[in-house]
């Protein structure tokens, strides 16, 4: 969760280096609140996007979270009026959290685990990036890379379900997929062939991913 | 720009967003049984996806020039060994990221 902080101050730095300041490092935070879109929002607010793009861009980099949704339905399904609001928060760090189900502390109601979890998550983003955002305009310091943050995120949350998973074989259809995807259609637009293409893969070898469950 | 126009790239960005994550609620209603073939994509797809957004991350890394993507390669080597060693989200966030930007700003 901690790891939140650490990604917004990143974002609050970015954003902040891009002319905007940390009260709109919050509002966004609290609005969007989607950790990678959120990076690639200062592109295009700093570019001057036009909407459609805008648009376009947020379907393409967030609709995994529609992957997302469709994993928690087994987990949310008794959660009542809370739905819309754990759907919302819903974001890459809460999904990968609510997926380690062991995390789950025993004895302890799941629908409040859930709750308390977004929140917490939120918070942490929110603070993370207004942090950020005054740090970036009180000091001066070389920011090239920071972004690599989101790479070692996604990287450590990649080895903890490697090492959970039963089958391997979903993880190396995600891998070579990908791969093969930005190979052929290149690095603007190979996000949408890739989740067709690893939707299609799963289907495919359904047998012995779940031999193995 | 606006700040106008700012504040309305940022709501499309938000609605669209929720949207993305309040739609399978909507399409697979907690009362009605949840076709077995979703349950199962349900359980794979979040390796294959982080598997994807790892790529994703990478997208822009150039092998054939530059630097050939070898603080890209190194860093992704560190926080999977570290992430293995001690299983601390922050440390390996924070060392891996630290490692990179000291790499690409002042070796590569």
């Amino acid at each position: 969760m901690a790891g939140y902080i650490c990604l917004g101050i990143g974002f609050g730095v970015l954003l902040q280096s891009a002319g905007y300041s940390f009260l709109w490092a919050i509002l966004m935070s609290l609005t969007i609140y989607a950790g990678s879109m959120q990076y690639v929002a200062v592109d295009l607010l700093s570019g001057g996007a036009t909407l459609i793009a805008t648009a376009l861009m947020t379907l393409m980099v967030n609709a995994r979270h529609l992957f997302y949704g469709i994993s928690m339905l087994e987990n949310y399904k008794d959660v009542g009026k809370l739905k819309p609001l754990l759907a919302f928060t819903l974001t890459d760090e809460t999904y990968s959290l609510v997926c380690s189900r062991d995390l789950l502390p025993e004895g302890i109601d799941e629908k409040k685990y859930y709750l308390f979890l977004s929140l917490m998550n939120q918070s942490y983003w929110v603070i993370g990036s207004a942090i950020g955002g005054i740090l970036g305009a009180a000091i001066t310091f070389n920011s090239t890379g920071i972004e690599f943050a989101m790479t070692s995120l996604f990287v450590l949350i990649f080895v903890e379900q490697w090492e959970s998973a039963k089958s391997h074989i979903p993880a190396c259809i995600g891998i070579i997929c990908t791969l093969g995807c930005l190979i052929i259609f290149g690095s603007g637009s190979f996000l949408i062939p890739s989740m067709v293409c690893i939707t299609i893969g799963l289907l495919i070898f359904r047998k012995g991913a779940e031999k193995n469950d | 720009m606006t700040d106008m126009y700012a504040l309305l790239m940022v709501a499309i960005m938000a609605l669209i967003t929720f949207l993305l994550r309040f739609i399978p609620f909507l399409a697979f209603p907690a009362d009605k049984k949840t076709p077995a073939v979703i349950t199962y994509l349900s359980n794979a797809l979040p390796c294959a996806i982080m598997g994807m957004l790892v790529i994703y991350c990478l997208k822009d890394v150039s092998l054939f020039t530059g630097n050939h993507g070898i603080p890209e390669a190194i860093c992704v080597i560190l926080v999977v060994l570290i992430h293995k060693w001690k299983h601390n989200s922050l440390l390996s966030i924070f060392v891996g990221t630290v490692v990179y930007m000291l790499l690409i700003q002042m070796v590569f």
